[in-house]
């Protein structure tokens, strides 16, 4: 396949993707459109966790901490300035803060900006470590991060968090930065700088004899994935229109967690299909967090955090039984989709000559 | 002849094991020499001790004349020190190409946004990596297991790919930790004039460890001998067949592969 059909290849891919959004923005109820958003966000922040943990081979537990400055960055700045002194109600906001008003766009980066900062923080101590200290130190961080969010009352507002923010009602934000982020992605991993990443996932003292400083490495790619982790993070505030503090807590790094793991470490088509997958499940099983009753009588096991339970044995199952997830490193591309149905057309015209003959 | 790499009473110690203890060797520009020893005589830890993956308890390791014995690894690296492993470390679940490559990347000039971005000119550079890396293993002949995975490749050619992926890093001075292990002896001759080619054709010097006796005779300009961690003898092939000590702590005892 030459370069110029899998351009236009791709250019169509994006057609497509673009036609569904216009379509999607039409004919979707906001409830399937809150879903397809998510969806993107969560394919974002899938797309940073697997940039860490899939093809570095680190083992960062960080999302919710990071995805939470992204969201207090946005909330914070795109707040209407008129808003302010009726959501901080308590306490009222910082002076300094309180007369400072970002576009969207701009605190997005500025979230990012931030996140990228805590992660050399982080970092740079705990990345010259061997071994497994990044996974306690970024689960540290993210409790922390709550925390201070919880008590920072004249920043934050607290455990009330900040309602008002500015939502997006449709698709577009969401998924041409989720489509930017993938297309990011794809040219860093196939890049020196990816390779080099890779290099460090699959033999640490390989890849420093070849010439690979591990920590600056490391701390570039704990860097760009804090960074995607806070976008994602500032678009989820404004997909909900309200932060609080509880909506980062621990649990919601298992949901990007599940996403690589299903998907595959080290697969960017992987992540995109399970964030889809995982989304949709989350939403799906919804009812397991409800009361339920068969019959009059209430069955104690469905309550709030069951749906959490099953996720967690689901990601147990996948880790104990399909350690490679549904893409392992592969990749689709445009080869294997060809390769696929020239495969497909090979078996029906043998298929069409006369069926079992047996080559 | 001016040397390349020079060590000076380099001791390594672990808890209450020297592994090397007051060693000093010196190899000369443009010439193979060889470590040899029996097993857990100390000579890997030596080539671990000279590309920085463990620092000396004492003594001084140099490179061309430059003090680099506190230096990380992949600093080492950049100077001009490459080395092939043991257990072959290859990037096993990536391509062959991809492992020729990775070794370029020490010597990448565009910076990380242009390279990540495929900038104008970190795709001209990318082009010229691959350019080299596909001349080299031209020259390796391994490019007709460019695109498969490194970790499918058979054993003889896995050690092929580890050497032709140190070379990638552009070496002065090549580190071979038994290059032949593992091998029969047509692939011990054959990897013979392979190492003998490679210093020619890159110009380059070779430190090598290794158990084939033929291997090392044949090729060695000089032979270093550790035992317990003990230099104990030095000299020229010749010199080293006669020599009483090698004799009874080495060359006398069956060899093993
Ligand atoms: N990291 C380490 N920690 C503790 N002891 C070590 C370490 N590395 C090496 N040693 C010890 O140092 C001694 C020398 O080991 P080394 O691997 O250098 O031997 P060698 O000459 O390469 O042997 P072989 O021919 O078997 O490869 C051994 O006793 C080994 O157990
Ligand atoms: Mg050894």
């Amino acid at each position: 396949m030459n370069k110029r059909t899998k351009l236009l290849l791709n250019i169509a891919a994006l057609v497509v993707v673009i036609l569904f959004i216009i379509i999607a923005n039409e004919l979707f109820d906001s409830y399937i459109k809150r879903i397809l958003n998510l969806c993107a966000i969560y394919t974002i922040l899938g797309l940073s966790m697997n940039l860490v943990n899939g093809f570095t081979g680190l083992f960062s537990l960080g999302q919710a901490g990071f995805m939470a400055i992204g969201a207090y960055t946005v909330a914070i700045f795109t707040v209407p300035i008129e808003a302010r002194s009726l959501i901080f109600y308590l306490k009222p906001m910082n002076a300094f803060l309180s007369g400072i008003h970002i576009p969207f766009v701009p605190a997005l980066l500025l979230g990012g900006v931030i996140a990228a900062l805590f992660a050399w923080l982080i970092g740079a101590p705990v990345l010259r470590l061997r071994g497994d200290y990044l996974a306690i130190a970024t689960l540290g961080f993210s409790e922390i991060i709550r925390i201070v969010f919880t008590n920072a009352q004249t920043i934050t507002n607290g455990a009330l968090g900040i309602k008002n923010i500015p939502t997006i009602s449709n698709l577009w934000w969401t998924w041409s930065i989720a489509l930017l982020t993938i297309f990011f992605m794809i040219l860093l991993i196939h890049s020196s700088y990816g390779r080099a990443f890779k290099a460090i996932r699959e033999d640490e003292i390989a890849a420093e004899a070849m010439g690979i400083g591990l920590f600056k490495h490391k701390v570039i790619s704990f860097m760009i994935g804090a960074f995607m982790a806070a976008i994602g993070g500032g678009l989820f505030a404004a997909l909900l229109g309200t932060v609080d503090p509880k909506q980062f807590y621990f649990t919601l790094t298992y949901n990007f967690l599940l996403i690589i793991v299903l998907g595959g470490m080290g697969s960017i088509s992987g992540t995109i299909i399970s964030a889809f997958i995982v989304t949709g499940g989350l939403e799906w099983l919804r009812f397991l967090d409800e009361p339920m009753s068969i019959g009059g009588i209430n069955i104690a096991l469905f309550r709030p955090g069951l749906r959490m339970v099953v996720f967690s044995i689901l990601l147990m199952i996948v880790v104990l039984f399909y350690r490679n997830g549904l893409m392992g490193q592969r990749e689709i591309t445009w080869e294997a989709i060809g390769e696929f149905f020239k495969k497909l057309r090979t078996r029906k015209t043998r298929n069409a000559k006369g069926g079992a003959k047996v080559e | 002849m001016s040397n390349v790499l020079k060590l000076d009473d380099v001791v390594m110690r672990f808890g209450g094991v020297v592994a090397v203890n007051n060693l000093s060797l010196e190899v000369n520009k443009g010439s193979i020499v060889a470590l040899i020893g029996p097993n857990g005589a100390g000579k890997t830890t030596a080539f671990n001790v000279i590309t920085g993956v463990y620092m000396p308890t004492s003594g001084k390791v140099s490179f061309e004349g430059k003090d680099i014995t506190k230096e990380q690894p992949h600093k080492i690296a950049k100077l001009g020190i490459a080395r092939t492993f043991q257990n072959i470390r290859l990037f096993k679940k990536l391509t062959v190409m991809d492992n020729v490559l990775i070794a370029k990347h020490l010597h990448l000039k565009s910076g990380l946004f242009g390279t990540a971005l495929h900038m104008p000119w970190a795709v001209k550079e990318e082009k010229k990596m691959r350019e080299e890396a596909e001349a080299l293993l031209e020259k390796v002949g391994l490019t007709a297991v460019k695109n498969e995975m490194a970790s499918s490749l058979p054993y003889g050619q896995q050690r092929h790919l580890e050497i032709a992926r140190a070379l990638a890093t552009s070496p002065q001075l090549l580190l071979l930790d038994e290059p032949a292990a593992g091998m029969n002896p047509q692939e011990t001759m054959e990897l013979t004039h392979f190492i003998k080619e490679i210093k020619d054709e890159f110009n380059i010097t070779i430190l090598m460890i290794e158990h084939h006796m033929d291997l090392v005779m044949e090729i060695s300009d000089d032979i270093y001998v550790l035992d317990f961690g003990q230099l104990i003898a030095h000299g020229t092939p010749e010199q080293i067949q006669r020599n009483e000590k090698v004799i009874q702590a080495y060359l006398g005892v069956e060899e093993d592969a």
